[in-house]
């Protein structure tokens, strides 16, 4: 191909006719309509000659076209010389396939906004009854486990409390110390002013071991666990996987949803316990460091203030939040219609809700139980 | 055309190509070469290394050994400037389809001509318009999206897709597999038109013997790691080696091949 040949479309007039030249491609036609809009088209017959036309493609085509029938529309008759035969055949063909392609339907009318309104009311509506009806599920399948032991998927049972738990153990123990270390730092200044250091064991201990541990955990596995339960099973559904589990007679319940759920509701009560060991673990360490409380201080006066009440009722915690996070996953995995973009949607979706639904847990559990007078 | 390069330059020069995954040896020592304005089918058993081979040539797979020329270029240890360039030129149709789901198919469509020309978005509509009419879908399938679509509704909506930049040179994986017979005649046919009319180029993996037939000056095929048979059908079909044999004398085969003696 020479080089430095402009790679245009070209029309302009001679005697009366007008000349289509230069290439008609998809490079070409860049440069065309603004020079288009200028031309002052004569009334009655148009000549158009496309002899000049040194390539055209349907790109092209469908500039020639619409321009003929911009000119018919204005009752004028257009007449083609001199096009070649290729070409002819290239601009039948396009004209053809638009025309049995049909008219485009029109737009849908714009809503309004009351109308969006209504319907993002009714769209939230139907979520909150769709995971209502999910949970609704989840406990029949759990009561036909009971009579069937037998059918339990151990294995996936086994390895959802590996991934969950056990490989989760490194990041829960980093941030919990730290918790510990930061609430014990916090707390410990002010104790220091009246000269009350020892209540640093209350302070941390109680705070920890009733609130913070099991609300700390439940935040990092609803963001490493729940999220990836949502990930899994999105993936699933668009590519058929859950309909081909359907089709062979395994209810996706049972494979997809139960062993997960218990794994969490088993696991997520033992990370906790660990969370508490290594948060009271990095309290001991600020208050030795900031507080002179050495550890058998600390370790003395620990049983003396924490119950065995606040110690089960922090744990006990844990099993619900796992409820929650695991349903939550499962749920918003199995709401990804079409793609990769509604499976991602859908784990923003799974994370935000089982974040915002543990902490409305934890505060529904502390106005239950200050109330029946389980305080302390 | 005065401009036109000679008609039998190569417009794809494959030698001594190795492909493999890890140990595994897909392809060794494959020689191949496509001229500008032949329709081009690949054919061999599941697994042969169709697709692996199509994606070695437009560049989403690097091969271990030999050399693949794509326009004149050579193109493995390709630059990216260089290979974007030449991404402008050619259209690929995915065995999937690999349709943006996010996007309805117009806005699919769309993708290439945003990315390589300056059009203004009117333009752009209107010539997406015209690419979904041309792979033959009604015009109402542009706004939908690509779950909304049946699978050789996803085919089309491809075939669309690999249209847009009007493409010298057009890559099909298996076109007209899920298309019903009508669609897959009109398939051909429009095959055969925009090779007529535009000098195109095409390069098609495909199973159907009806496409062999009607749509293709030259069929390779592909079987012991590289090409042993290469040749319009009706050579093809008389060839010796026991694979190619296999492949065609089967019923199927017979019948496509009798079908098409009593058309002509
Ligand atoms: N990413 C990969 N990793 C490992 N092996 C692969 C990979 N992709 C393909 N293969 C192997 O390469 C071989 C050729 O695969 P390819 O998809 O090219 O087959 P094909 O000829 O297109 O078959 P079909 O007609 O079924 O589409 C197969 O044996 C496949 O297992
Ligand atoms: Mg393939």
């Amino acid at each position: 191909m020479t080089l430095n040949v402009p790679v245009a479309a070209i029309i302009r007039q001679e005697s009366g006719i007008w000349r289509c030249e230069g290439y008609w491609t998809l490079d070409g036609i860049e440069t065309l309509d603004r020079p288009l809009s200028g031309i002052r088209w004569p009334a009655g017959v148009v000549q158009l000659d496309g002899s000049g036309i040194q390539a055209i493609d349907t790109t092209g085509a469908l500039c020639l076209l619409s321009l003929v029938a911009d000119l018919e529309r204005d009752s004028r008759q257009v007449h083609r010389i001199q096009f070649r035969e290729e070409h002819l055949a290239l601009l039948d063909l396009v004209q053809e396939r638009r025309a049995s392609a049909g008219v485009l339907p029109p737009p849908p009318p714009r809503q309004s906004g009351l109308e969006r309104l209504g319907r993002s009311v009714a769209f939230h509506l139907s979520g909150a009854l769709g995971f209502l009806a999910f949970i609704g599920e989840a406990a029949v399948a759990l009561g036909r486990l009971m009579l069937h032991p037998g059918r339990f998927r151990w294995r996936a049972l086994f390895g959802n409390i590996e991934t969950a738990g056990v490989n989760a153990l490194p990041i829960i123990a980093l941030l919990s110390f730290m918790m510990g270390i930061v609430i014990a730092y916090q707390g410990g200044q002010q104790l220091k002013a009246y000269g009350a250091n020892i209540f640093i064991v209350e302070l941390v201990s109680l705070t920890m071991l009733r609130e913070l541990a099991p609300l700390i955990t439940a935040i990092i596995v609803a963001g490493r666990t729940g999220s990836s339960y949502t990930a899994q099973i999105g993936t699933m559904q668009v590519t058929e996987e859950v309909d081909a589990l359907r089709t062979i007679g395994i209810p996706p319940m049972d494979l997809l949803v139960l062993p997960k759920l218990l794994a969490l509701i088993i696991a997520l009560p033992l990370l906790t316990v660990f969370a508490d060991a290594l948060s009271v673990f990095g309290g001991m360490v600020m208050a030795r460091a900031l507080l002179e409380v050495s550890f058998s201080d600390f370790l003395d006066r620990f049983p003396q203030v924490v119950t065995p009440t606040s110690f089960l009722l922090g744990v006990g915690k844990a099993p619900v939040f796992a409820a929650i996070i695991a349903l939550v996953g499962c749920y918003q995995g199995f709401q990804v219609r079409g793609g990769a973009d509604s499976v991602g949607r859908q784990t923003t979706v799974s994370v935000v809700q089982s974040i915002f639904l543990v902490i409305a847990a934890d505060a529904v559990f502390s106005v239950i139980l200050g109330s029946v007078g389980l305080w302390r | 055309m005065a401009l036109s390069m000679e008609p039998a330059a190569p417009v794809i020069a494959v030698r001594g190509l190795r492909i493999q995954f890890g140990a595994t040896v897909i392809h060794e020592n494959l020689d191949l070469d496509i001229r500008r304005g032949e329709v081009v089918a690949l054919v061999g058993g599941s697994g042969s290394g169709k697709t692996t081979l199509l994606r070695a040539i437009i560049m989403l797979l690097q091969p271990a050994a030999g050399s693949i020329q794509l326009f004149d270029q050579e193109i493995v240890g390709i630059g990216d400037s260089a290979a974007f360039r030449l991404r402008r030129r050619f259209g690929m149709l995915f065995q999937q389809g690999a349709l943006f789901s996010s996007l309805t198919v117009r806005e699919n469509v769309a993708v290439p001509l945003h990315e390589h020309t300056r059009l203004p978005a009117q333009r752009i509509a209107e010539i997406a318009d015209l690419k979904i009419a041309l792979a033959g879908l009604p015009a109402d399938t542009g706004a939908k999206l690509p779950r909304e679509l049946s699978g050789g509704m996803i085919k089309r909506a491809a075939l669309a897709r690999a249209l847009a930049l009007d493409p010298a040179l057009l890559f099909l994986d298996e076109p007209t597999s899920g298309l019903d017979p009508v669609s897959a005649g009109a398939f051909d046919e429009l095959v055969v038109q925009l090779k007529e009319s535009l000098k195109l180029t095409v390069v098609m993996v495909t199973h159907d013997l009806d496409t062999l037939w009607s749509a293709t000056d030259r069929v390779a095929f592909l079987g012991e790691k590289r090409v042993i048979g290469y040749a319009p059908m009706r050579e093809l079909t008389r060839a010796e080696h026991p694979l190619i044999r296999a492949y065609f004398e089967g019923p199927r085969g017979r019948a496509a091949r009798e079908q098409m003696c009593r058309a002509k």
